[in-house]
């Protein structure tokens, strides 16, 4: 226990200099301080001064929303499990802070020791979305740090960028010193390793030479270290380095073994409320079904599953660490691992009576089941229940290789309506390639089958379905990655069309509800998601107009974009249409193709051909390989049970 | 349709004090109760559930200090399936909440109606500001104490309120410094300004008059931004004495 002299900034056990003391009295001012305050369970704070490298870790949006980030929480602990490495947090800051700081001289901090995010070596930012980059560019400014790399010194962090995002980061090349692409925990360690070994040296040759130190390990993209060229009309020549012994191509990192890697084993526990209230164990990594819009399930290959003991191990370990009451069992396609059912009942057994609930984040349609329904439910908690058709009509999952069938949907939806739930949860998606007004109608005709279903099934009314519907933005290393993105203008007419017909349809009106992303946002996630370097200057000038926060409906400003797009453009051939709604052929260079996501781009065409051609690809876990050219390139293997083994009762309790 | 889980009876009902110091004060009362759930769970102390589809501890909180208010003098009341030992529990409950959350005193419960016998609280304010401002604090507390009423605004949920503070106020002194352990947060006592502590006893009620309403009926420009406020007790009023005494008094006979 403390006692109150104890307490406040003084129980940091040694002296370094903190804003905290500048920074207490504003908070008294800004919406939920306790965001800003850290000391959360779990969190660590090592000692400065016996650290040889420091890395600052960000998750580019709101406290709320980056907290519960599972990549920056496993390489926090991955990093501060090292000898000698030290790794502290830093969230996006609201505009009320951020005024009041700029105010009275504070600098973007981290929240475990409340230093300057300036002191660190290496600044690590994770880019779940293109929509954090402004974020970014206030946590640099704050910070003090030159928001173009090439006016970096010494005394400047090198700024790195890890994520999905990553595996696109041209649009950001001007202002991160390094991308990092694919699974961060084996990556952060050999960095440290080379940045330790660096200054050990008395840092020789300056921020170049650790650069290119970095650069031909193999497995930093530093943007800087090679050029683009281009054509009179815009579309990219060539990209080639411009330095000797830099790979032509940087390949993504790809973790094997993941019962080796059992992280978070401490999960933090925010004082403040966050986006999600369970603690998380990810059950395996990549997904094989082929969804084509799905950028995650492409560049997350191959599937790694974690065993059901190692899951078992996890979620005893963290349930002890944490106190949570829900456990999410988190992948791309849950219901997918292999010993799914075992593990659901083997943890519903274990937990039995203790108020202890499971959920599956993301449920495939055609893989949940009755049992499985009645396991996540038995200790009496039950979590939403949401499942992704992501396309409403047969044709158009057809087209995007998400192979469910409607009366699939149904029977899913009624089975869960007749085990007790009352609500569930539908994603869908609009603007997908050659979709038409009337395939996104057939998702009000196939909800309201349900609805029936679900009524006749339990004999009552008191059954509801939530429609969850936004714009699709083609992405990098997919195979829509050549598609042209529908414009926000036939999204939102869809989207309207949409809503008529469920909201004025009177039998269904009240039993379905409907929420909907509108397509103008989704126009500038496109521009950031396929753009090359000549949008970094878009990016900047959005910034220096005000944009923040573009994740956020109340921040998010399409005209500020637009004009910032038209601005930067004006006298080229590039416009925001150029980079969005215009379809790209075989032969165009793209921005990312230097960057090696295993992906074999013949496939991916010919992926997307089919996907034209309505023709499905299977599954290759349980299926025969069908030539994506993960495997063979990155020299990984599949990695699925089932392993036999069951998970133990608990004794002593 | 299964049924809910049955929850078992309760057996025992146990008051906690705890306080919130340091970087902690700024925790919402919101903040303040998942942590504590979580820290029951974690600690394993056999806490009762309601029944229903999704049950819940059974803990009830009673005047929660504001956000960014400090105390030492917090108290909740937990229904429990098991008896326990009431040590054990302090020490694993104050183990298993972060440091600045901090568990001081347990006992059972053999009163009811605990909510009603926290009548005041007794204020403490760390006030570290430029000399021109706290010059102003003898003169403030002066015509404060003389006024019949002192009416403030503030912000609710139903719009602006308006009300008077000088009714519920008990007491108010400006006294010497250092009435908690120094090296408590002073954002500004390292740029060389002198700190006032004030304190006061403020009857709860309604309207429910909260420290920085206090601070605002001083009528001093600023004053409330720069001061550090704890409670210090809150308990039954003691109209002979003037003081806060203890509410735990009938549960320890």
């Amino acid at each position: 226990m403390c006692t109150p002299g104890e307490v406040g900034i003084s129980c940091y056990p040694w002296s370094m200099p903190s804003v905290w003391s500048d920074l207490e009295p504003l908070l008294l001012q800004v919406s939920k301080p306790i965001q800003y305050v850290g000391g959360e369970l779990n969190s660590t704070v090592k000692d400065w001064d016996a650290a040889e490298v420091r890395w600052v870790l960000m998750y580019p949006d709101a406290y709320e929303v980056g907290l519960p980030n599972q990549g920056v929480m496993i390489l926090y602990e991955v990093l501060n499990e090292v000898e000698g490495v030290l790794a502290e947090r830093s969230y996006a800051i609201w505009p009320d802070l951020e005024k009041l700081m700029r105010e009275n001289d504070i600098p973007q901090f981290t929240l475990d020791s409340h230093r300057s995010v300036r002191d660190f070596d290496l600044f690590g930012i994770s880019f779940a979305t293109e929509l954090g980059y402004t974020n970014m560019l206030s946590a640099l400014h704050l910070g003090g740090i030159p928001l173009m790399a090439a006016d970096r010194t010494l005394e400047d962090p090198i700024v790195v960028a890890g994520g999905h995002a990553a595996f696109n980061p041209e649009p950001i090349s001007d202002f991160i010193d390094i991308a990092v692409l694919g699974d961060g925990e084996e990556a952060v360690l050999r960095m440290s390793e080379i940045v330790r070994e660096w200054k050990r040296e008395g840092r020789p040759g300056g921020r170049d030479e650790v650069l290119l130190r970095l650069a031909r390990s193999g497995g930093c993209y530093v943007p800087r270290f090679y050029d683009v060229e281009y054509f009179e009309d815009g579309r990219i020549k060539r990209v080639f380095p411009n330095r000797s012994d830099v790979p032509y191509r940087v390949a993504k990192h790809t973790v094997m073994d993941l019962d080796k890697w059992p992280y978070p084993k401490q999960p933090l526990v925010p004082l403040a409320e966050t986006v999600h209230e369970r603690m998380s164990v990810e059950i395996f990594r990549g997904c094989t079904r082929g969804c084509r819009f799905c950028q995650a399930g492409m560049i997350t290959r191959p599937v790694r599953e974690r065993s059901i003991t190692g899951i078992a191990a996890m979620v005893e370990q963290g349930l002890n660490a944490t106190g949570y009451e829900e456990v999410g069992l988190l992948s791309l396609s849950s219901a997918d691992h292999s010993e799914i059912g075992e593990i659901a009942k083997g943890l519903a057994d274990r937990y039995d009576g203790e108020n202890v609930g499971l959920s599956l984040p993301s449920t495939r349609v055609d893989a949940f089941n009755v049992d499985l329904a009645n396991e996540l439910t038995r200790n009496g908690r039950r979590s939403g229940l949401t499942f992704a058709p992501e396309g409403g009509s047969e044709r158009m999952r057809q087209v995007i290789n998400k192979m469910v069938t409607e009366e699939d949907l149904i029977r899913t939806v009624t089975t869960a309506y007749v085990n007790g739930w009352r609500q569930v949860k539908l994603y869908f998606m609009c603007g997908l390639p050659t979709e038409t007004d009337e395939d996104v109608m057939q998702i009000a005709t196939m909800t309201k089958r349900a609805i029936d279903a679900g009524r006749s099934a339990t004999g009552g009314n008191d059954v509801r379905c939530t429609i969850s519907i936004g714009a699709f933005v083609p992405k990098p290393h997919t195979p829509f990655q050549w598609a042209a993105q529908e414009s926000p203008d036939v999204v939102d007419h869809r989207l309207k069309m949409l809503r008529d017909a469920i909201q004025g349809d009177r039998k269904y009106a009240k039993a379905i509800g409907y929420r909907y992303h509108d397509g103008k946002p989704s126009a500038i996630e496109g521009l950031l998601s396929r753009g090359d370097r000549r949008v970094g200057a878009v990016i900047l000038r959005a910034w220096e107009n005000g944009q923040r926060f573009d994740g956020w409906t109340e921040h998010f400003s399409y005209d500020r974009w637009v004009a910032a797009a038209v601005e930067i453009f004006a006298g080229s051939p590039l416009s925001l249409d150029w980079f969005t709604t215009r379809e790209r052929e075989l032969s165009e260079a793209l921005p990312w193709d230097h960057l090696d996501s295993g992906l074999d781009k013949e496939w991916l065409w010919s992926d997307w051909q089919e996907a034209l051609a309505g023709g499905e690809v299977d599954d290759c876990r349980w299926t025969p390989c069908f030539d994506c050219g993960v495997c063979p390139t990155m020299d990984t293997e599949i990695q699925v049970g089932p392993t036999g083994r069951t998970i133990p009762l608990l004794v002593n309790r | 349709m299964k049924a809910p889980h049955e929850q078992r009876p309760v057996v025992q009902r146990i008051r906690v004090k705890y306080a919130k110091r340091g970087r902690l004060r700024f925790t919402s009362h919101r903040d303040f109760s998942r942590a504590l759930e979580r820290a029951v769970r974690r600690s394993r102390i056999p806490i009762a559930y309601s029944s229903g589809f999704t049950p819940h501890p059974r803990i009830s909180y009673a005047g929660a200090s504001p956000t960014g208010v400090a105390s030492e003098a917090e108290y909740l009341e937990m229904a429990l399936q098991d008896r326990v030992d009431l040590g054990e529990v302090l020490s694993q409950l104050d183990e298993a909440l972060p440091i600045g959350l901090d568990v001081i005193e347990i006992v059972e419960a053999t009163t009811s109606d605990f909510a009603a016998t926290l009548e005041a609280s007794e204020w403490h304010f760390a006030i570290s500001a430029p000399e021109e401002l706290l010059q102003q604090i003898p003169g403030a507390i002066a015509a404060f104490l003389q006024a019949e009423e002192v009416m403030v605004e503030r912000m609710s949920k139903n719009g602006l309120r308006r009300f008077d503070v000088r009714v519920a106020v008990l007491s108010l002194v400006e006294s010497a410094p250092a009435t908690l352990a120094d090296g408590d947060s002073t954002p500004m006592g390292d740029r060389g300004r002198r700190s006032v502590i004030l304190e006061a006893v403020i009857r709860h009620g309604s309207p429910s008059v909260r420290p920085d309403d206090l601070l605002a009926a001083l009528r001093i420009e600023g004053l409330a931004s720069r001061a550090i406020v704890t409670r210090l007790a809150q308990g039954p009023f003691d109209e002979r004495a003037g003081a806060v005494t203890d509410p735990f008094g009938p549960d320890r006979k």
